[in-house]
């Protein structure tokens, strides 16, 4: 049977991982290639690592670190940052990753997506989208943004979802940008308006602060993929360093459980 | 010597520094002369199938390689698109495989029972292994890999059929037919699983 997947996300920022909260006050938190021997160890599930500065500041991605990454993660990687073409995509599955994530480049051409397809393989092509809840008073239902959330459209991501998926996403991933950090459980209603709008594997980022936020979602939307930052790089409340992640009896106890409640719904 | 097919497409990489970790000597080979010398080979792959194909068979390395698998018995594993290489051809594209083993690729979605999944098949899935195999040799009770397809090898002799795997329905996941080998899933990103079939590899 296929499992739900749980996978640590990690931030890229000036060169150190950090954990940001709603997007902003980024915590340093350590080193990425030792957070990847960490995570070979615990072997967990898959690895996403984000580089939160490449788009804002305009540049290539970083090639050197991502072949560092590659060659010493064990488990599936996907690598997002600063990606904005077909070419650079390949450059990066021939450094021995995964999977590429695009975020920003796909809001503004969703037809990279295509040209990634053909150069890649759909399989292996991630749309990142950042959603928040629209504000205001009158604000209801939820909106895109790009940038580190400093640009809004005027977009429903769930309709923009199907877009890039027809397009050639091979995966959608939807960022929660009012539960970053925050660790309070992930935002299910948004999970499950995702999960009807996509046929493509979803996977669903932040605000998981412990495993039952992870059991609350799986149970929620089934076989899905359930992301995390400060989960598996925070300890307690005060926010102490010390990367972790569920055993596999662990991870298999939480599942069966899980899908088991999610069949019954 | 292992010697991994660098025809331009696929993770190297990832294979090379997994055998690395294992202490097995293994190199990429970029020409025909650089599979001599070859005790196994293996052949990675990802993405579509005609473009794999076409790589493959501008490489140069093409001629070497069938008469390496299919005179000297040089045993080969084929990985992912390297699996789906194996086959006579693919409902992916129109390009001819190479018919080292029976059987055509198929849209995993082309079945009734797999039709409304999400696709691509992606993440740990549990294999189920026909017992006796030296390429499942110690295997630890539950053996799971990591998936990332929307395509399968469909064996045409399901004596060939090593293991399965279930997405909505049962599809041929791992193929031995003599010293050629094809698997669908990643061991070289499946943890202890994916290296202790590597190992067995290795040694068979």
């Amino acid at each position: 049977m296929l499992r739900p997947r749980i996978i640590p996300c990690l931030l890229v920022h000036k060169g150190g991982l950090v954990k940001t909260q709603r997007f902003g006050s980024p915590k340093y938190v350590g080193d990425p290639i030792n957070a990847v021997k960490i995570f070979n160890e615990k072997e967990s599930d898959e690895l996403m690592v984000l580089d939160i500065d490449a788009t804002v500041n305009k540049v290539e991605p970083n090639y050197a670190l991502i072949a560092k990454l590659a060659a010493e993660c064990r488990m599936p990687l996907c690598y997002g940052g600063g990606v904005t073409t077909a070419e650079q995509a390949s450059r990066i599955i021939d450094l021995g990753v995964e999977k590429v994530s695009v975020s920003s480049a796909a809001v503004a051409d969703p037809a990279l997506l295509s040209r990634m397809a053909e150069a890649i393989g759909r399989q292996s092509v991630v749309a990142v989208l950042d959603v928040r809840k629209k504000g205001g008073l009158f604000g209801k239902g939820y909106e895109l943004s790009t940038h580190n959330s400093k640009t809004s459209h005027k977009v429903d991501p769930a309709a923009f979802a199907q877009q890039l998926q027809a397009a050639g996403a091979g995966e959608i991933v939807i960022n929660s940008i009012d539960r970053d950090g925050e660790m309070k459980g992930y935002d299910i209603e948004l999970a499950k308006q995702m999960r009807a709008a996509v046929k493509v594997p979803l996977t669903i980022l932040g605000g998981a602060g412990s495993l039952d936020h992870v059991s609350e979602l799986l149970g929620a939307c089934g076989v899905i993929g359930a992301a995390a930052g400060s989960l598996f790089v925070f300890k307690g409340q005060y926010r102490a360093v010390l990367i972790n992640y569920p055993t596999h009896k662990q991870k298999d106890d939480l599942c069966r459980a899980a899908l088991r409640a999610h069949d019954k719904a | 010597m292992i010697r991994i097919v660098d025809y331009g497409v696929g993770n190297i990489q990832a294979f090379m520094t997994m055998f690395k970790r294992l202490g097995i000597d293994a190199t990429r080979a970029r020409s025909a002369d650089e599979l001599e010398g070859a005790t196994r080979l293996v052949l990675p792959g990802v993405g579509a199938f005609d473009h794999a194909m076409n790589l493959l068979n501008q490489s140069g390395m093409r001629p070497r390689l069938e008469e390496m698998v299919l005179e000297r018995q040089v045993p080969v594993i084929g990985i992912c698109v390297g699996m789906q290489m194996l086959a006579s051809g693919s409902d992916e594209g129109e390009i001819a495989g190479l018919n080292w083993v029976p059987g055509r690729v198929k849209a995993l979605a082309s079945h009734p029972l797999s039709k409304d999944l999400p696709m691509p098949h992606m993440g740990w899935n549990d294999i189920r292994i026909k017992p006796g195999q030296k390429l499942f040799a110690d295997f630890e009770p539950d053996p799971r890999f990591y998936f990332l397809h929307s395509y399968y090898f469909d064996a045409l002799d399901k004596q060939d059929v090593s293991a399965t795997a279930e997405y909505g329905h049962d599809f041929d996941c791992i193929v031995s037919r003599g010293n050629i080998h094809g698997v669908q899933c990643h061991p070289e990103k499946s943890h202890h699983f994916g290296a202790q079939l590597l190992k067995n590899f290795a040694v068979l």
